[in-house]
C-alpha cells in the first residue's frame, strides 16, 4: 500500500481529488476554495498601514490560515514519509531545452540550479523568486483570486469572469514560458 | 452590562473557537500532501504544461473543475447544508478589467516561479527554504496593489 502511495499519483487520482476540496470546504463551514486571499490577510494582520483594502476583520478569515498551514505541514508530510525514490519523468525535450541553460539538477520539485540561497543574488535567481514572487502577489490580487480561487472555484461554479481570470492567466504563462524565461535564464 | 454580555455573547457566536479551525488544517494537510504527489509543486512540470509538452497539469485541473462542479450542482439540486445546519451560498463574481490585467501577471509570474499561491507553502513544506523569500515577495505585491489600487484599471 505504502508503495502504491510512494508512486506519483496520476492525474485522474489527484485532480478529482483536488475537486472535492471543493464541496469538503463548503460542507464543512461554507468556506469557498481560495488560497490567495491568505496573502491578503498576512497584510492585514501584521501590516494594515492604514490601507482601505487591509481594514477588515481578518480574524473571521482566520480558517484561511489554517488552511495554508495545513499546505505547508502536508509538504512536510509528504517529504518526509511519502516522497517518490525514482527521479521523475520528465519530457525528454525538457531536460534537452533546460540544459542548454546548466539546468541539470532534477532531483528536487524546484529547479535547485536556480533556486537555492546560493542563487538569490545573481541575476536570473533574483528575477525568478523576488521578481515571480512579486507577479504572483500583485497579479493575484489584481485579477481577484488565483487557480484555486478563479480556475477551480471559480469555473465549478459557472462564473465567466473566473474564466476570462483563467483564459489569461495561461496566456500569461505560455509568454513566460516560451518567450520570455529563455532570456531570463542567458542572464 | 447586560447589553455588552449579549453582545460578547453574540460575538462569540459568531466568531468560532480559534480550535474550530483545525478542521481546515486538516483539509489543508490532506491538500498539502497532494500537491507533491501530483507534482503539481514542481517547476519543471508547469514548465511542461506551458510548452505543452505533457497532459498531466490539464487533466488535473480539467478532472479537478468537472468533480467541482458536480458537486455544486449537486449541493444547490439537493440543497445539501453545512455540517452545522447552515445553508450554502455562492457569491457570484463581478467582471471588472484587473481579471485581465492581473491574470496576465499572475501569469507571467507562473510561468516564472512554477509556483501559485497554494504551491509556495508546499514548497516551503518540503524543505525548499529559499521559497519563503518568493512567498514574502508575493505577501509586498499583495500589499502594492491594496496601497495602490485606486490607481488601478478596473
Amino acid at each position: 500500500m505504502l508503495e502504491i502511495i510512494r508512486q506519483p499519483w496520476p492525474w485522474y487520482v489527484a485532480g478529482p481529488l483536488i475537486g472535492l476540496t471543493v464541496p469538503a470546504l463548503l460542507i464543512l463551514g461554507n468556506k469557498s476554495f481560495g488560497i490567495s486571499s491568505s496573502l491578503r490577510h498576512i497584510c492585514a494582520m501584521c501590516i494594515p498601514a492604514k490601507i482601505p483594502f487591509f481594514q477588515y476583520d481578518w480574524k473571521k478569515e482566520l480558517w484561511n490560515m489554517f488552511f495554508v498551514l495545513g499546505i505547508f505541514f502536508g509538504g512536510i508530510i509528504a517529504a518526509a514519509f511519502l516522497a517518490n525514490p525514482a527521479p521523475m519523468q520528465l519530457n525528454p525535450a525538457l531536460i534537452k531545452e533546460l540544459s542548454i541553460y546548466g539546468i541539470t539538477d532534477f532531483s528536487s520539485l524546484v529547479p535547485v540550479d536556480l533556486v537555492s540561497w546560493d542563487k538569490l543574488f545573481t541575476l536570473p535567481g533574483f528575477i525568478m523568486m523576488v521578481g515571480g514572487g512579486f507577479l504572483v502577489g500583485f497579479g493575484t490580487r489584481y485579477a481577484g483570486g488565483c487557480t484555486s480561487g478563479h480556475a477551480i472555484m471559480g469555473l465549478s461554479t459557472l462564473q465567466w469572469p473566473s474564466l476570462v481570470a483563467t483564459v489569461c492567466f495561461m496566456i500569461g504563462g505560455f509568454i513566460m514560458a516560451n518567450w520570455i524565461l529563455p532570456f531570463i535564464l542567458m542572464l | 452590562m447586560k447589553d455588552q454580555l449579549e453582545i460578547i455573547m453574540n460575538e462569540s457566536q459568531r466568531q468560532p473557537k480559534w480550535y474550530h479551525n483545525l478542521k481546515y488544517l486538516m483539509v489543508g494537510l490532506f491538500f498539502g500532501v497532494l500537491f507533491v504527489k501530483a507534482e503539481v509543486i514542481s517547476w519543471f512540470r508547469i514548465q511542461e504544461m506551458f510548452r505543452l509538452q505533457t497532459f498531466h497539469m490539464y487533466g488535473i485541473i480539467g478532472s479537478a473543475v468537472v468533480v467541482g462542479m458536480i458537486s455544486v450542482w449537486l449541493i444547490k439540486r439537493f440543497r445539501i447544508t453545512t455540517i452545522s445546519g447552515e445553508q450554502i451560498t455562492f457569491t457570484d463574481k463581478k467582471f471588472n478589467k484587473g481579471q485581465i490585467y492581473g491574470g496576465l501577471m499572475f501569469g507571467l509570474g507562473w510561468g516564472l516561479t512554477g509556483a501559485c499561491p497554494g504551491p509556495l507553502f508546499a514548497q516551503i513544506g518540503i524543505g525548499a527554504t529559499v521559497v519563503i523569500v518568493t512567498l514574502i515577495s508575493a505577501i509586498a505585491g499583495t500589499w502594492v496593489y491594496g496601497r495602490f489600487k485606486d490607481h488601478l484599471p478596473h
